[in-house]
């Protein structure tokens, strides 16, 4: 009965031996050409999330705390945008910006006397950066990230403990001070996980970045299904892709977690 | 508990013969009614829409004599240009009929009728670009550190990433409207298109903003291929019999060439009856 199995066993690990020669003898897609292609459009993703993340998260800090602000037209503001941003869909915005920044020609607007004339953005120095896809798809990801994060910063900011608030106060330190040393360490750390979720998140939403031409992973697979034909082999060797980049983007958090959030951990 | 399976049994048989004789009915005919057939739209003058929604065209016109030719109904099914085979493959059509170039490559995935008309590709670009006054060919020399525009997975970005992918920075398009925004806008400096579309969409649809330049390119075979053809899945060589002889009716009453005056301008495009 065991040799029985073993003989079992041995015939199938041949056959899917001689499954995978197959799938790879006859594979004609996967050669330097292509994957080479693949490999520009990782630089183009990695460029573009990280870029995007990082000038989110520094527009995203001070639009935080302004968002808690107690002053209505300080934070209205703040919030009108975070509302519009995470009310409308990323591909939208994208289409907004790439398409939308050509849409008006220059005009002439008069006013008593005279006439001032607005340009067109082909005629500004503007038009060096927007000319290419590179920077509207970053724009709209930058903005599109930061109001994501302000909602998450703010939250974690007002959730801070009381007490720490009213100890700080009782050793004396002004707003600014408390906000620095106090508030904003503790909030940073507790909004780490739902962070880490935004960094996934974006790393998938630049899947869309292709619609405006730009070349990134998901613009390479698409090219590929193009000529090859081969719309399982191309997207499922991207998707391979995202998933490894995604598994480092959590790694990278649980580590930082681990130690940052140390102290809220129970003692065991 | 006999009896339930028993029924069941007769279900079954009942059900596959069925099956059985739907299948034979079709294939007795060997064209479908409705015929469905694939298109990439707008490319225009092969295939566009009129602002009241109806669909016109070079292709829709031949392809709609063509059913009345084999007795059955057009179906049109519209995809973009990119998934256009692996969607005849997966049986969202039965034939494409979207400027597709026979070639080599796709002969290999999908059987081809006879070709139905060979235009060469063009170079298009904006009336006032410096590559506007070139005569003769474009090189690599011209196109040096150009954007190029083209429609993604077409013959023309296949000859474009492959002779001047290293020089020039290709963008590939989903759509043909997408890249005639980019051209209007000035983000693309060349487009590289079916000269009878480039012709229509760009140069006659923009009075004199944009202009063909350079010599017409319709070699080599290997990127070029034989003209348009329609396509369908490998096994339909009965379907491919009959689609060819009724382009042959087609062509023998004059309505092929007839619809070629109405849609080309004579001079600018070659239509081959081989």
């Amino acid at each position: 009965m065991e040799q029985l199995n073993d003989v079992a066993q041995s015939g199938f690990i041949a056959q899917l031996g001689q499954m995978i020669n197959d799938v790879l003898s006859q594979n004609y897609i996967f050669t330097a050409t292509t994957l080479w292609h693949y490999w520009d459009g990782l630089v183009t993703t990695v460029q573009l999330v990280f870029l995007s993340l990082i000038i989110g998260l520094i527009l995203a800090v001070p639009l935080a705390i302004l968002r808690g602000s107690r002053r209505r037209w300080i934070k209205m503001p703040v919030y009108l945008y975070t509302y519009v941003f995470r009310g409308t869909p990323l591909l939208i915005q994208l289409y907004l910006i790439y398409y939308g920044v050509v849409f008006f020609d220059g005009f002439d607007v008069s006013y008593g006397l005279g006439s001032v004339h607005i340009p067109s953005i082909q005629q500004t120095w503007l038009w060096d950066y927007f000319r290419d896809p590179f920077v509207p798809a970053m724009l709209a990801f930058v903005l599109n990230t930061a109001a994501y994060t302000t909602e998450i910063f703010h939250g974690a900011i007002q959730s801070t403990p009381k007490g720490e608030m009213e100890a700080a106060r009782a050793y004396g330190m002004s707003r600014g001070k408390m906000m620095r040393r106090i508030i904003m360490p503790s909030a940073f750390r507790r909004a780490l996980p739902a962070y880490g979720n935004e960094v996934i998140f974006m790393l998938h939403a630049s899947a869309i970045c292709s619609v405006v031409t730009l070349l990134d992973l998901t613009g390479a697979a698409r090219d590929i299904y193009a000529r090859f034909y081969a719309p399982f082999e191309a997207f499922l060797f991207v998707a391979a892709i995202y998933l490894c980049l995604t598994f480092t983007i959590i790694a990278i958090f649980r580590q930082l977690e681990k130690r940052l959030l140390a102290h809220l951990r129970p003692l065991s | 508990m006999k009896k339930y399976v028993t029924r069941s049994l007769m279900g079954i048989t009942l059900g596959l013969s069925t099956l059985a004789m739907t299948a034979t009915s079709v294939q007795a005919a060997d064209v479908p009614d409705p015929l469905r057939l694939g298109i990439d739209m707008p490319y225009a003058p092969f295939g566009y829409k009129l602002p009241s929604g109806e669909l016109t065209g070079f292709e829709i016109e031949l392809g709609n004599a063509l059913c009345k030719q084999l007795a059955t109904h057009c179906q049109w099914v519209e995809q973009d240009f990119d998934g256009i085979v692996p969607g005849l493959l997966a049986r969202k059509y039965d034939v494409i009929m979207s400027a597709l170039t026979i070639n080599p490559e796709r002969e290999r995935q999908v059987l081809f009728s006879a070709p139905y008309f060979t235009p060469p590709s063009g170079w298009f670009v904006k009336a006032d670009s410096p590559l506007a006054k070139v005569t003769g060919a474009l090189d690599s020399e011209a196109l040096k550190g150009k954007v190029i525009g083209v429609q993604r997975g077409n013959l023309q970005d296949h000859y474009v990433t492959d002779l001047y992918g290293q020089v020039a920075e290709v963008r590939r398009y989903t759509k043909l409207d997408d890249l005639v925004l980019d051209m209007d806008s000035g983000r693309v400096d060349a487009a590289f298109l079916d000269q009878p579309v480039g012709q229509d969409t760009l140069v006659n649809a923009n009075d004199g903003n944009f202009v063909n330049t350079g010599t017409a390119i319709s070699e080599p075979k290997k990127y070029f291929g034989d003209g348009f053809g329609i396509a369908m899945k490998q096994r339909d060589r009965a379907l491919k019999k009959s689609i060819d002889s009724a382009l042959e009716q087609l062509k023998a009453d004059g309505t092929l060439k007839r619809l070629s005056a109405k849609y080309f301008a004579a001079e600018k495009t070659t239509t081959t009856s081989q």
